[in-house]
């Protein structure tokens, strides 16, 4: 940005010019006037030129002066637009704001972290963080650069380093010596990397707490298997049947984990795919009839035409995946589960109904906690891990979607996701 | 010179909402802590949100007499006069918010270390992920004069109070499972309480969102919704 406004202040050798022509205009009456008195022409004629000329000179400084005003705003226009082009090819969101704190330019990356920027206007609109207001105030008061961190908590979680650094734009353009402060705020995203500092910690304490119970009763059974089972093959092969399915288990809880935590880092980014929906619920459907066949349960696809959404394929697959999974496993009573798209004005949703037992109303809200289970006996049986509706509601933050589930006891559950088609819309 | 006035006006009332805005972010900011202060069970970080309510309540007070002062000095009509207004009232409920936050702090001072289970706080972040959403949403539908979204927050609060019903029923289960929990659920119910009414607050504000672009009331009665249709929106846990 330095370089620009170097680039664009070609207002020297402008006033030079000027300066020379006004010095011309004054050297050329007195030469003129002492060339006719030398040769001693009637004493009219000098006088005459001699006015002629100042006249001339009195015309052209002021003229010039304005064309040079005009030219110099023109060319303080051109080197702000120089500053604003730079400024788009940062990879980082960058702010100007004048000496009130309202925001005179800002690049795209900005727009796209702080939605609410709009020029002319306080930046404390777009970001009202105390630390980034006080880093702002302080610039101001003191003139010197303030550094601070800018963390958000919802909709999705995001840091930013950012700089505030203060600058004389206008007295480095030359277009006001006096040039109020400006301040530039730099942001860089250290959303990534705080969230893997968070998440190490919370995979161990996850992990190990919920892993514990797994492995205390597999080293149950092998002291059951090398003690009192010792000369019993049939108890032998009933225990290493349940030891198998614990071990499946295990692993299929850190599968879940590792998925959580690989979403997570990346749930501040949304995808940008486009995704046939359609193909994916059929895939989905596909996969999991066989599991629908041992349950008894007949899954009933409908409206199946092709429909676009902004995602990530493989993460929109694990969303219906778990949630006709959740449908065929815990709505199995009810013998058959709705799948359907809607492709409405505003937004497409995608339905799940079961005809199962359904859900409390007081565990509704609960159900997208991590490890939350309505009954942790009976999701165990069914292999579960507590963690596929987190996973879901984990994904569709990151595209921006909406789970709503609706249930009443004893008649079935319907989970429906909802896209919406407007400009990025930041949250519920 | 007429028009210096409106300019000058338009200059005050432009001051009083960024003082609204950044009161709200300070509300904001004090609300994220507290919880992460009971989640972290960290002493320090709790008082560090105790003290910043001096802050709270001293700009609140200073955006109130802007606020005045405006009246006074410009007397103005219709939708100017509904701004200042609809300012004046949202710094109470911001000034609330952070009450409530520092009372949450309180609490934290008072169990720290007596929290044995994790389980035990995730519904209570669970619960204040809502809310922060709301307070985010209403605050920017204050700043962008946005009447829809101010609405969408005003409904939204019932998933608030659901999700309250849902965890009081909980902390009672623990508390009966284990009279060893009595305490802390006891605390942590009444941290649930304060994050609800901050949910409240966050409403309030909706309604003065909604009036202020509007000029119309939000309905005072809200339409209960049958508790068999819960719209389960989104929020990070
Ligand atoms: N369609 C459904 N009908 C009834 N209960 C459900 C349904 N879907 C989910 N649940 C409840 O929600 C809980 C959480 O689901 P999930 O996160 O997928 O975990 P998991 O299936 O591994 O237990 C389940 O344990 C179950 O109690
Ligand atoms: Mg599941």
């Amino acid at each position: 940005m330095v370089a620009a406004t170097e680039q664009g202040t070609p207002s020297p050798p402008m006033r030079r010019w000027r300066d020379s022509a006004a010095a011309g205009a004054l050297v050329a009456t007195l030469v003129i006037a002492c060339a006719l008195a030398l040769s001693g022409a009637p004493f009219v004629l000098p006088v005459l030129i001699g006015a002629i000329v100042t006249a001339f000179a009195a015309l052209v400084r002021p003229r010039a002066e304005h064309r040079i005003a005009a030219e110099r705003a023109r060319s303080h226009e051109t080197a702000r637009a120089g500053i604003q082009a730079v400024m788009s090819g940062i990879a980082d969101p960058v702010v100007v704001l004048d000496s009130q704190g309202n925001v005179t330019m800002f690049n795209s990356q900005a727009k796209v972290a702080m939605p609410q920027l709009v020029i002319g206007r306080s930046f404390s609109f777009a970001v009202r963080s105390p630390e980034v207001v006080g880093a702002v105030e302080s610039v101001l008061r003191d003139g010197t650069v303030a550094e601070t961190e800018f963390h958000e908590k919802v909709p999705v979680e995001r840091s930013f380093e950012v700089r505030a650094t203060p600058v004389r734009i206008d007295a480095a353009l030359g277009a006001d010596a006096s040039g109020a402060i400006e301040i530039v705020m730099l942001f860089r995203d250290v959303t990534a990397a705080r969230r893997l500092e968070r998440m190490r910690a919370d995979f161990v304490a996850n992990a190990s707490h919920e892993l514990r119970t797994p492995l205390a009763s597999l080293y149950g059974f092998i002291e059951t298997i090398e003690g009192p089972a010792k000369n019993d093959p049939s108890a032998q092969a009933r225990f290493l049947a349940i030891m198998r399915e614990q071990a499946r288990r295990m692993s299929r809880l850190i599968d879940d984990l590792l998925s959580l935590s690989r979403i997570e880092l990346k749930e501040h980014v949304q995808p940008t795919e486009e995704v046939r929906l359609d193909s994916v619920l059929s895939e989905v459907v596909d996969t999991l009839t066989p599991l629908a066949q041992e349950c008894r349960t007949k899954i009933e696809v409908d409206g199946l035409n092709r429909v676009l959404v902004t995602g990530d394929r493989d993460e929109l697959i694990r969303v219906f995946e778990n949630l006709i999974e959740n449908a065929v496993k815990y709505g199995q009573s009810g013998g058959r589960v709705e799948v359907s798209i809607a492709d409405a004005e505003r937004a497409v949703s995608v339905t799940v109904r079961d005809y199962g037992p359904g859900i409390a109303p007081e565990h509704l809200p609960r159900l997208t906690e991590r490890f939350y289970r309505v009954d942790v006996v009976e999701s165990r049986q069914k292999g579960g891990t507590g963690l596929g509706l987190a996973l879901v509601k984990h994904i569709l933050n990151r595209h921006k979607a909406r789970l709503l589930v609706r249930s009443e006891l004893g008649a079935g559950a319907t989970f429906e996701v909802v896209f919406p088609k407007s400009a990025p819309e930041a949250s519920t | 010179m007429a028009d210096h006035i409106v300019r000058a006006f338009d200059t005050d009332l432009d001051t009083l909402s960024r003082g609204v805005a950044e009161l709200g972010g300070l509300a904001e900011s004090m609300t994220t802590r507290a919880i992460e202060a009971l989640v972290r069970q960290s002493p320090t970080m709790a008082n560090e949100v105790i003290a910043l309510d001096a802050r709270l309540d001293a700009l609140q007070q200073e955006l109130e007499e802007k606020a005045v002062l405006t009246i006074a000095r410009r007397q103005p009509m219709a939708v100017d006069l509904r701004a200042v207004i609809a300012a004046i009232r949202v710094t109470h409920d911001l000034e609330r918010i952070g009450d409530l936050a520092k009372n949450i702090c309180k609490r934290v001072l008072a169990i720290t270390g007596l929290v044995q289970t994790p389980k035990l706080v995730k519904g209570v972040e669970h619960l204040s992920q809502l809310v922060l959403t709301q307070l985010k949403d209403v605050l920017d539908a204050y700043v962008e004069r946005d009447a829809e979204k101010a609405l969408a927050v005003w409904e939204h609060d019932e998933n608030v109070d659901a999700l309250y019903t849902s965890l009081f029923r909980e902390l009672l289960t623990y508390m009966m499972e284990d009279p060893r929990n009595i305490g802390v659920c006891a605390h942590l119910l009444f941290c649930a309480k304060n994050i609800e009414r901050m949910g409240d607050h966050a409403t309030n504000v909706a309604e003065n969102v909604y009036y202020l672009v509007t000029g119309a009331k939000l309905q005072a009665e809200r339409v209960k919704a049958d508790t068999t249709s819960l719209e389960k929106p989104m929020s990070a846990t």
